[in-house]
């Protein structure tokens, strides 16, 4: 059964149209990278999945339309992780994660000890048992990133949605994080769409890509066959050279200097 | 972060605060039996105990017609001040607000000076004193209508932002209402003063009573609403996200420390800084969980309260000091020097 789904999916703000017509299909455990240009429509399609924008058409988790679902019964089916999420300096790590099971604890209730455990367990299974006690504000970029994967993944659920999760990371904890991403989706067969910038990165952890531009998709496909220089200089509007390494086939595209052909 | 353990220790002191400061305010006074024989006379009027404490008639009438009305109503008014204070910190993640930011203690004033002047002859026959009621009608009517600006823009109804902006504006608005109607009523200038700083040396068990049912409301709500605003703590899409509906979330927790609020304002008059500053002291020793912080703010708000109380009633005599001042001028230099030591530790 497919993970998510988008049936003709609109996203706009007042008369600006993000999103048309957006429609795809992403099957359990896949990973879809999301790219595009700054206001090509990504991560307002990610925030209509979250349910933290309105949108038209029907987006489905398993099956089921995600309209139809309370905003507690969405939390059980679909973690969002923001792009410059608030980690409030003195919380503890171990507090910030057991946000995550907001969406099990009853409307006045208080976490179980069974969300004590399952959140115990994330923290084991991200090797992350030496920061539970610590303060988020003691903590650097990268390990703060990792408490915040740690808290969608506390929310055990099925899809998981990245707003450009490494944007504010350097390249070692960008690859650590996205490396932590592609374990827990292979363990738990977790179905992550993922908005992403670094399009080498994108092509790398990505079974597949998907290029937006104003809001309409423009390739869909293997990072092979969506990263060509022709493509990234009319969407980009920049000089690339695209490369495929021999050895594992990765596509790794380099900006070159100069302006685009078009010069749009 | 507060261990469990280090945060029940903190609640063991707070609670040992709040008897002592009952004790302290039920003893002092300007007249009265021996301050020693004062806790031995509240004991002995609790179920089966028994205990000679050698009080008169006319002393026991002091003590609990007169002083613990006030005492009582200092824990109330200060409890619920300093909660409110810490809830509307919550719900907008503003740590310099109070539970006045959204037009309560201006409209509770507005309430006020209206019974004090124009309305004084058409309320001088009712049974009920007509100004906590006009103060705490004026407070909720005035936060209502903030809350009717400040979500009247498409897109913006469950912005902080822009309900504390309504807020400003409201609360200048009424504030020029004020203004106007005690500018045409001078006589009355004097006695809306003294409601406006604040006050619980006229405090009686109705008052009480009149005040109690709406504090305790309130105090119930914001206590079940804890985890609510811990959540919120990382901001409104992803408190979201995570299953939390924000605009009802803050709906319902205004509505609740406004009720409160205004009835506290209602019974004791406009007393500052309490809300501002109680749940940053208590910050300073829990955190910023919002578990601990409420509870411990309603103790400590109490304690502060009652204490503050205690040295108007003897600083000039027969004439009392306001505590609205007393709290200002305790809570202004305590908050500067906490402010201070927080810099320099964050230096470090």
């Amino acid at each position: 059964m497919s993970g998510l789904t988008f049936d003709t999916v609109d996203v706009s703000y007042d008369d600006r149209a993000a999103v048309v017509g957006f429609s795809n299909e992403v099957a359990s455990g896949e990973w879809v990278g999301l790219i595009g240009p700054n206001g090509a429509g990504k991560s307002s399609l990610l925030r209509a999945v979250a349910g933290l924008t309105d949108s038209d058409g029907v987006i489905s988790v398993d099956g089921r339309p995600l309209a139809a679902m309370s905003i507690r019964e969405r939390a059980r089916h679909v973690a969002y992780v923001a792009q410059n999420p608030i980690t409030p300096e003195d919380m503890s790590a171990f507090d910030y994660v057991l946000l995550g099971r907001w969406p099990y604890v009853g409307r006045f209730g208080a976490e179980s000890s069974r969300d004590r455990k399952a959140v115990d367990e994330v923290f084991e299974r991200l090797r992350l048992i030496d920061f539970r006690e610590r303060r988020l504000g003691e903590l650097s970029g990268g390990e703060r990133q990792r408490i915040v994967l740690a808290r969608a993944l506390a929310q055990e659920t099925s899809v998981l949605l990245l707003d450009e999760p490494t944007s504010a990371l350097d390249i070692g904890h960008q690859q650590q994080a996205l490396e932590l991403v592609t374990e827990l989706r292979c363990h738990q067969q977790l179905t992550v769409v993922a908005a992403m910038h670094d399009l080498t990165l994108a092509g790398i952890y990505s079974d597949r890509l998907v290029m937006l531009d104003d809001g309409i998709v423009v390739a869909d496909g293997s990072a092979a066959e969506v990263l060509t220089a022709e493509r990234l200089g009319d969407v980009y509007h920049v000089c690339v050279t695209v490369d495929i390494d021999p050895d594992d086939g990765a596509v790794v595209v380099v900006p070159r200097r100069g302006f685009p052909v078009d010069g749009s | 972060m507060t261990s469990t353990g280090s945060a029940a220790r903190w609640y063991v002191a707070a609670v040992a605060l709040l008897v002592a400061s009952i004790m302290l305010g039920a003893s002092i006074g300007a007249a009265g039996p021996a301050a020693w024989r004062v806790p031995l006379a509240l004991l002995d009027h609790l179920p089966l105990i028994s205990i000679d404490a050698g009080i008169s008639e006319i002393d026991w009438n002091i003590i609990w017609k007169i002083r613990m009305p006030r005492v009582v109503l200092g824990m109330l008014v200060g409890g619920m001040l300093s909660i409110g204070g810490a809830s509307y910190q919550g719900v907008f993640r503003n740590p310099l607000v109070d539970p006045y930011l959204l037009g309560a203690a201006a409209g509770a004033g507005l309430g006020a000076i209206i019974v004090l002047t124009i309305a004084r002859d058409t309320t001088s026959n009712w049974t009920v004193d007509p100004v906590p009621v006009a103060a705490f009608c004026g407070a909720m009517l005035t936060v209502f209508v903030t809350y009717l600006v400040g979500s009247g823009y498409r897109g913006s109804g469950q912005s902080g932002t822009t309900l504390v902006l309504a807020g400003v504006a409201v609360t200048a608005f009424v504030t020029a209402v004020q203004t106007y109607i005690l500018q045409r009523n001078a006589d009355v200038v004097r006695e809306v003063f003294a409601w406006i700083l604040g006050r619980l040396s006229s405090a009686s068990w109705s008052d009480v009573r009149l005040c109690l049912p709406y504090i305790a409301v309130s105090v119930i709500i914001l206590f079940a609403m804890r985890r609510h605003l811990d959540l919120l703590r990382v901001g409104d899409e992803e408190a979201n996200a995570l299953g939390m509906s924000v605009g009802r979330t803050r709906l319902i927790v205004v509505a609740a420390a406004t009720l409160g609020t205004a009835a506290a304002v209602g019974v004791s008059g406009l007393i500052g800084f309490v809300g501002l500053v109680v749940p940053h002291v208590v910050r300073l020793a829990v955190g910023s969980s919002y578990r601990n912080l409420i509870p411990l703010s309603f103790l400590v708000g109490a304690s502060f309260l009652i204490l503050a109380d205690i040295p108007g009633r003897t600083l000039q005599g027969g004439a009392e000091t306001p505590i609205g001042v007393v709290t200002a001028f305790l809570g202004a230099p305590f908050f500067i020097y906490l402010l201070r030591t927080r810099a320099a530790q964050v230096a470090q």
